[in-house]
């Protein structure tokens, strides 16, 4: 069996004395899809927060890529290849689209290969490149969000963290982005946590998933094992 | 302890280089086309000696090599916390006010004349309590409300001849126009847009003082104020009345006292009124305030108008004192110094402001020899209190965060 | 109009001075929200070093023989002077308080103000630094007016700054990191861009541009003093409050506006008030248009 190219060890943290985690275990595999559903304020996106260094763990270990990133500072994080899709996508509002992806490259040094990366960019998300000079915070929601995905695929990520890419969007843009998150899995081999509160979605994007509860893990198992179980159907897929 | 000290010992030495680099242009670099080093490495050997036992005493504090010292004297300042908590507030206020009174039956004139200094700003520091530690909002110009009060009743006095008290509830009026005058239209700012705009305010007071010359004799300042008089009722020939000048500056000093007690009584009272509930709450969150059915507009305008009146009384008595006034005296300078007391002390607790001025005031008085290095220490001891224990020495009993603390 | 036309290149004189200085309170207050009231002694600071290093020139005696050399470097050494000096304070006074309330860090700023103010003092003494008058001597004559080569030199150095600024914040990556951490400091870390760094750049980059003005201040008065640095500073942020606080273009604006305002109150109102017209601009801009003449819109808390 491969080693987890990210595995979360009995991790703890919070907000000042808000436990939000209380012993999150999770395990990716490479090229693996997993998902990681849950009810609102669950913690599913504390876990990514976590991952990432934003917020620190108060207990447990975090490794990455066969080395224990706890201590890693957030913006080498990327340089490693891992990379987060925040909640709310988080565009900077007044760079412009163009600008929005070259940061997306900050550390990167190779200006031919940015520039190649950009354009296939705009290949994968038309849209923006029609819109390459307007300011991120002009764009739709949708826009926002593949500009988002589309900035953090700038970074050349091992492993891609993508935190609700569904929230506020029309379902029409929902299945759009969730195609490209596929085809982003299929074609570069990226491997994806993904964070969502629309399970269904979610899970038939996905090969496992976790099943959050108040700061824990409650239930694990393949995908189609959970859409098909009557509790979670009940619980979360409105049943 | 080897482990704490080595998680800092690499910033401190890095701070120090740096502050080597820092020094040498300042002290190394002569006019007369010549480089030296001695003195700047003096002067950063000093240092570097002064704050390398600081860091040491920190590091062990904390790794708890200290303990041995630190337990007792947590014992004893805990055994003396009871003991205050155990004797009823009253009597410590009873045994201040009376040690206060037989103060300058003791001393020489010299410490009576500080003394007096540190119960005018005793008053100024309850004021601007008033307005930054119990509205929360910070007042960078507060300084100019003192001189509003100095010159009113400076021109009062010497133009028309009032007396000193019947100057003083001009004073108070006169700096509680100001007040208004002032904050009426910064109302709705908050935060640091608030801070600047009192200072605009300030510095324009000071320079209309300076400027006006027809009435405030501009830079040169009011000559010749009378000091306090004492009225006397004489009963010869019909009732006349006669007053005589205090000239003694114990009698001054009484009623120094007298004006700190009263505005410590004033801000308590304040504080724990109705008023003062809405201010805590326009300090914790305006827009929760408002929403809750608080009139934030009056409640602000009231705090600033308090504040300012507490200032034009203390100016009052500093014109009355020194007998002259001049703007010099009521300079950015001046405002920061107070509020450097006020958050030494403790925003919003008495006793806390009052332990702040006697800090301020009187300890440079103690170490007279090194003047100069006054202001250089007011401004470290501000960072360094920030740093360390931004509550103040005597930290207020109802604390809170305010609404814009929160955000980011 | 031969008067006016004098006033209007003594304003932009001036005014440029101003956005130097203003350029830092608007960098700075757009990357961590916070009034640095230790800009200012960043400014006297510069006017200090380029004394010293005139002087310290002219002691050696290049002063004569190279006077354009000996003025470059002293404005490259005050540059970088001020530059090392804003790091090393925003990591000691503003660094551990980024968590705190915005008031213990705008205290702590005020601190390092009366700090720096009087480490000038007690290392360069009471009295002004006087700058060489020798430099500069001739004037350009255009009928009645009358353009001194000092002034010609300094506008032309504050437009070169100026331009200099707006292509790095605009049109490179690292000033396109400065623009994305002032936005969003967390995303910004999400994509490799190390906040702490960006921070200390924007001090330098801001303290290096008020330590050129604080030598321009100098060459153009004359002198400079320890405490020189408080009412420039104050204006300044005026300044950068009138273009919209964060918002360079406007903060270079807003300098050239005060610079104006002030040169021309004192000449056609009164010159004994001309530091009360910078403050009135101050009040009216907070108060009827806290977002200034150039300004995004920015949360209600930070107005």
């Amino acid at each position: 069996m491969t080693q987890p190219i990210l595995e979360l060890k009995n991790i703890h943290s919070g907000y000042g004395s808000i436990k939000a985690l209380k012993g999150v275990s999770i395990r990716v595999m490479p090229g693996e899809v997993v998902a990681i559903i849950g009810a609102n304020g669950a913690g599913k996106s504390t876990t990514l927060m976590t991952i990432c260094g934003i917020i620190a763990a108060e207990q447990g270990e975090v490794w990455y890529d066969g080395r224990m990133i706890n201590k890693v500072s957030p913006e080498k994080l990327p340089t490693l290849g891992l990379c987060q899709v925040p909640e709310g996508r988080r565009i900077f509002p007044r760079l412009s689209v163009e600008e929005n992806l070259i940061l997306g490259a900050f550390y990167r040094n190779d200006t031919e290969a940015i520039a190649k990366d950009i354009q296939h960019a705009y290949e994968m998300f038309p849209i923006l490149g029609e819109r390459c000079n307007q300011e991120g915070g002009t764009l739709s929601g949708g826009e926002q969000q593949m500009l988002a995905i589309a900035r953090a695929l700038m970074t050349k990520p091992k492993v891609l963290l993508l935190d609700e890419p569904s929230l506020g969007l029309a379902p029409i843009i929902v299945q759009q982005i969730f195609d490209i998150i596929e085809r982003i899995n299929k074609e570069d081999g990226t491997t994806i946590l993904l964070v969502e509160q629309n399970a269904n979605l979610a899970l038939q994007a996905a090969a496992r998933g976790y099943v959050m509860e108040t700061g824990e893990i409650s239930l694990e198992d393949d995908a189609d094992a959970l859409l098909n179980n009557p509790k979670i159907r009940e619980a979360y897929l409105g049943e | 302890m080897i482990q704490e000290f080595k998680k800092v010992i690499k910033s401190y030495v890095i701070g120090m280089l740096w502050l080597l680099g820092l020094l040498w242009p300042m002290l190394g670099i002569h006019p007369d086309g010549t480089l030296t080093f001695q003195k700047t490495v003096t002067v950063w050997s000093y240092i570097v000696a002064g704050s390398f036992v600081c860091l040491l005493i920190y590091v062990m504090k904390n790794s708890g090599a200290l303990d041995f010292v630190a337990k007792p004297l947590a014992g004893v300042s805990s055994n003396l916390k009871s003991a205050s908590n155990t004797l009823p507030t009253w009597v410590w206020i009873v045994v201040i006010l009376v040690a206060a009174c037989l103060y300058p039956q003791f001393t020489n004139r010299y410490a009576t004349d500080v003394a007096i200094n540190v119960l005018l700003y005793i008053c100024l520091g309850l004021g601007l309590n008033v307005v930054v530690g119990l509205a929360g909002m910070l007042d960078l110009g507060y300084i100019a409300f003192y001189g509003v009060g100095a010159y009113t009743y400076a021109l009062l006095n010497t133009v028309y001849g009032v007396g000193f008290w019947f100057s003083l509830p001009a004073c108070a009026l006169t700096a509680c126009i100001a007040g208004c005058i002032v904050g009426y239209p910064t109302l709705r700012m908050r935060g640091d847009y608030l801070a600047i705009v009192t200072l605009g305010f300030g510095e324009i007071i000071r320079l209309i003082l300076n400027n006006w010359m027809s009435v405030t004799n501009g830079p040169n300042g009011i000559l010749g104020i009378d000091r306090i008089s004492w009225f006397r009722f004489v009963f010869e020939d019909g009732m006349t009345f006669e007053h005589m000048w205090v000239k003694k500056l114990q009698l001054f000093y009484y009623f120094a006292l007298g004006l700190a007690v009263f505005t410590a009584i004033g801000v308590n009272r304040l504080n724990y009124s109705r008023v003062g509930r809405a201010w805590e709450s326009i300090r914790e969150d305006e827009t929760a305030a408002e929403l809750m059915g608080v009139n934030t507009f009056i409640y602000k305008l009231l705090a600033y108008a308090m504040g300012a009146v507490f200032a034009g009384l203390a100016g009052a008595f500093f014109a009355a004192r020194m007998k002259f006034v001049s703007p010099e005296s009521f300079t950015f300078l001046e405002s920061a110094m107070v509020l450097c007391m006020v958050v030494l002390g403790g925003m919003g607790s008495i006793p806390g402001i009052i332990l702040g001025v006697m800090a301020l005031i009187a300890l440079p008085e103690v170490f007279r020899e090194f003047e100069a290095y006054r202001m250089l220490v007011f401004g470290a001891t501000m960072i360094i209190m920030m740093l360390f224990r931004p509550a103040g020495l005597i930290p207020a009993k109802r604390m809170g965060t305010r609404s814009e603390e929160k955000e980011g | 109009m031969e008067y006016f036309i004098q006033q209007l290149i003594n304003g932009l004189t001036l005014g440029g001075m101003y956005a130097l200085i203003a350029l830092g309170y608007t960098m700075v207050y757009g990357v961590i929200q916070l009034i640095n009231f230790a800009h200012g002694e960043f400014f006297a600071a510069g006017g200090y070093i380029g004394a010293i290093v005139l002087a310290y020139f002219a002691g050696v005696g290049y002063m004569e023989s190279h006077p354009i050399i000996c003025l470059t470097a002293s404005f490259m050494i005050a540059m970088a002077y001020c530059a090392y000096l804003a790091i090393g304070v925003e990591k000691i006074a503003y660094k551990p308080l980024r968590k705190q309330s915005r008031l213990s860090a705008l205290l702590s700023a005020l601190g390092m103000s009366i700090f720096l103010s009087n480490g000038m003092m007690l290392t360069q003494g009471v009295y002004d630094a006087i700058y060489p008058s020798e430099l500069f001597q001739g004037r350009f004559d255009f009928g009645m007016i009358s353009v001194s080569y000092l002034q010609v030199t300094i506008v032309t150095l504050t437009a070169a700054l100026l331009v200099g600024l707006n292509i790095l914040v605009f049109k490179t990556k690292i000033g396109m990191a400065m623009r994305a951490t002032a936005q969003d400091k967390t995303m910004s870390a999400l994509v490799a861009i190390s906040s702490n760094r960006i921070i200390s750049l924007t001090f330098a980059i801001g303290a290096g541009l008020a330590a050129s003005a604080g030598i321009m201040y100098g060459l153009y008065y004359g002198s400079v003093k320890y405490d020189m640095g408080f009412v420039p500073g104050i204006k300044a942020f005026a300044a950068a409050v009138l273009g919209g606080i964060g918002n360079i273009t406007g903060a270079m604006l807003g300098g050239l506006i005060i610079g104006m305002v002030e040169i021309f109150g004192a000449g056609y109102i009164s010159g004994e008030y001309k530091d009360v017209f910078a403050f009135i601009i101050l009040i009216a801009v907070l108060y009827f248009k806290p977002t200034g003449i150039m300004g995004e819109n920015i949360d209600d808390t930070r107005v």
